[in-house]
């Protein structure tokens, strides 16, 4: 994983606890997705958009439920679209279904205040 | 303030339908995909019943292949809600904007009242869009059931999707409710992880097709619970028990059982998503959108008010001159995906023929 890559960041089991232990107070947002879901599919766009609206303010990044069960399970997740959002390493919101742009963004908007 | 001479209110197949035909005839359609983009069958695994496919197709991947097509010629797609109307004088108005305090998912879903309060304080901005001719597919959205724990469980146990949900529940116990195609659809689906898949009915017979059923029927995973109701969904952090209540056939005697469940899946039905347009049109007293054609009394009393030298004139139009429908918000009967596309098709055909008819 690189910053310079643009758009929402692919993230697995070794680079999911990393990343939202080391973004500090940067708020890291969390799609976790398949590739068969298509509610899932409706919310991807939207995440993509905030990727580049939020570049440098928050982390956006997505994780595939199917390719990282350990991590879906750890924290629960029975349902998806599930989106979360963690600061200072600690979950901070956690959002099941698809809840559409505004609360997409107003999740972000709510942690970098 | 944008000036269009079709808006397409939906992106199901009977929105994408009438977007192809009407893009077609050069009239330079919008559709109003809404963030919801692609409707019920984004929510859905295989679609077998659809005419071109033998061997089945995803339905997130048919919608896609149908937005596809629909902007291949020339069809717009605007990614937004359509939050509130004005069909009293032509141009006919339509708002996208949508106070802070309401998300668009929550505003298809608010009790009409609340509603109401809603889209006066919308109504009160300038509209975003002038438009000749509309065509509403709204289509529909799962109803709840609003037992004790429903929504305290969701995402923890209830879902709304089975296939989406389904592998989150390897080797669990968990419960179906409803009766019909998607409730077959969505046993089906955790057949495929679940250890045991119970269903329950408040009837003693599907009304799903006959080839779901049996699928279903013959399921060795598969436990029916005929004649019964879910009345409450328990749990600490994530559900492990509900409670059902049994009619007896013969006696009809009720019968309460408190049973062991790591998951509920609604599949109870759907209601049209039809809200906005109260006062705008006539709806009848489920939701559904009356057209000159809605298999209906109040829909054959409608069409017979329209006949032009024998014939029904602009059958898919609604109360409203210049104002369509097509699709499960008007469907009473039938709501397959074939039907839905068949009725975009005819609103696209009927307003082609209404513009051209109506325009200077």
């Amino acid at each position: 994983m690189s910053s310079d890559i643009k758009g929402a960041v692919h993230l697995d089991s070794a680079s999911f606890q990393k990343t939202i232990e080391s973004a500090g107070d940067k708020p890291v947002m969390v799609d976790f997705f398949a590739e068969w879901c298509g509610p899932c599919k409706m919310a991807a766009p939207i995440i993509e958009d905030l990727a580049h609206k939020y570049e440098g303010k928050a982390i956006i990044a997505k994780l595939n439920v199917d390719e990282n069960q350990n991590i879906a399970a750890l924290y629960g997740v029975m349902s998806i679209p599930t989106v979360m959002v963690f600061k200072n390493g600690k979950l901070a919101n956690r959002q099941i279904g698809f809840i559409g742009q505004e609360g997409y963004e107003k999740m972000i908007t709510d942690a970098l205040e | 303030m944008k000036k269009i001479k079709v808006a397409i209110i939906g992106s199901g197949p009977a929105g994408y339908t009438a977007g192809i035909y009407a893009a077609r005839a050069k009239l330079k359609p919008t559709i109003f995909a809404g963030e919801e983009i692609g409707g019920q069958l984004m929510f859905t695994t295989e679609v077998e019943n659809f005419p071109g496919f033998p061997k089945a197709i995803r339905g997130p991947v048919l919608m896609d292949r149908m937005r596809e097509q629909a902007e291949h010629f020339g069809a717009e797609l605007e990614p937004h809600f359509i939050t509130a109307v004005d069909f009293s004088h032509q141009p006919f108005r339509l708002w996208t904007q949508l106070p802070s305090s309401v998300s668009a998912p929550e505003l298809i879903r608010l009790k009409q009242t609340d509603y109401s309060v809603l889209a006066k304080q919308i109504k009160q901005q300038p509209a975003d869009y002038l438009v000749d001719s509309v065509i509403i597919a709204t289509g529909a959205v799962p109803i709840r059931l609003h037992v004790p724990g429903e929504d305290k469980f969701m995402g923890r146990g209830v879902s709304v999707c089975a296939v989406c949900d389904a592998a989150f529940f390897k080797d669990k116990n968990v419960y179906v409710i409803g009766g019909g195609d998607s409730a077959m659809e969505d046993t089906l689906a955790l057949t495929k992880f679940a250890r045991q898949v119970n269903v329950v009915h408040r009837r003693a017979n599907f009304r799903a097709s006959k080839i779901m059923c049996e699928r279903v029927l013959h399921h060795p995973k598969v436990k029916i619970f005929w004649n019964s109701q879910l009345t409450e969904i328990m749990g600490e952090t994530v559900v492990n028990k509900i409670r059902i209540v049994t009619k007896d056939e013969k006696t009809d005697q009720l019968k309460e059982r408190v049973l062991d469940a790591d998951g509920v899946f609604l599949a109870i039905g759907h209601r049209p998503v039809s809200g906005i347009f109260t006062n705008e049109i006539q709806i009848d007293d489920h939701g559904y959108i009356l057209t000159r054609k809605s298999l209906s009394a109040a829909g054959l009393q409608l069409g017979l008010t329209a006949v032009d030298k024998g014939v029904i004139a602009y059958p898919s139009m609604t109360t409203s001159a210049g104002v369509f429908a097509a699709g499960d918000v008007v469907d009473v009967r039938y709501k397959q995906a074939i039907t839905a596309a068949a009725q975009g098709c005819e609103a696209a055909l009927d307003v082609e023929r209404w513009l051209e008819n109506n325009q200077s």
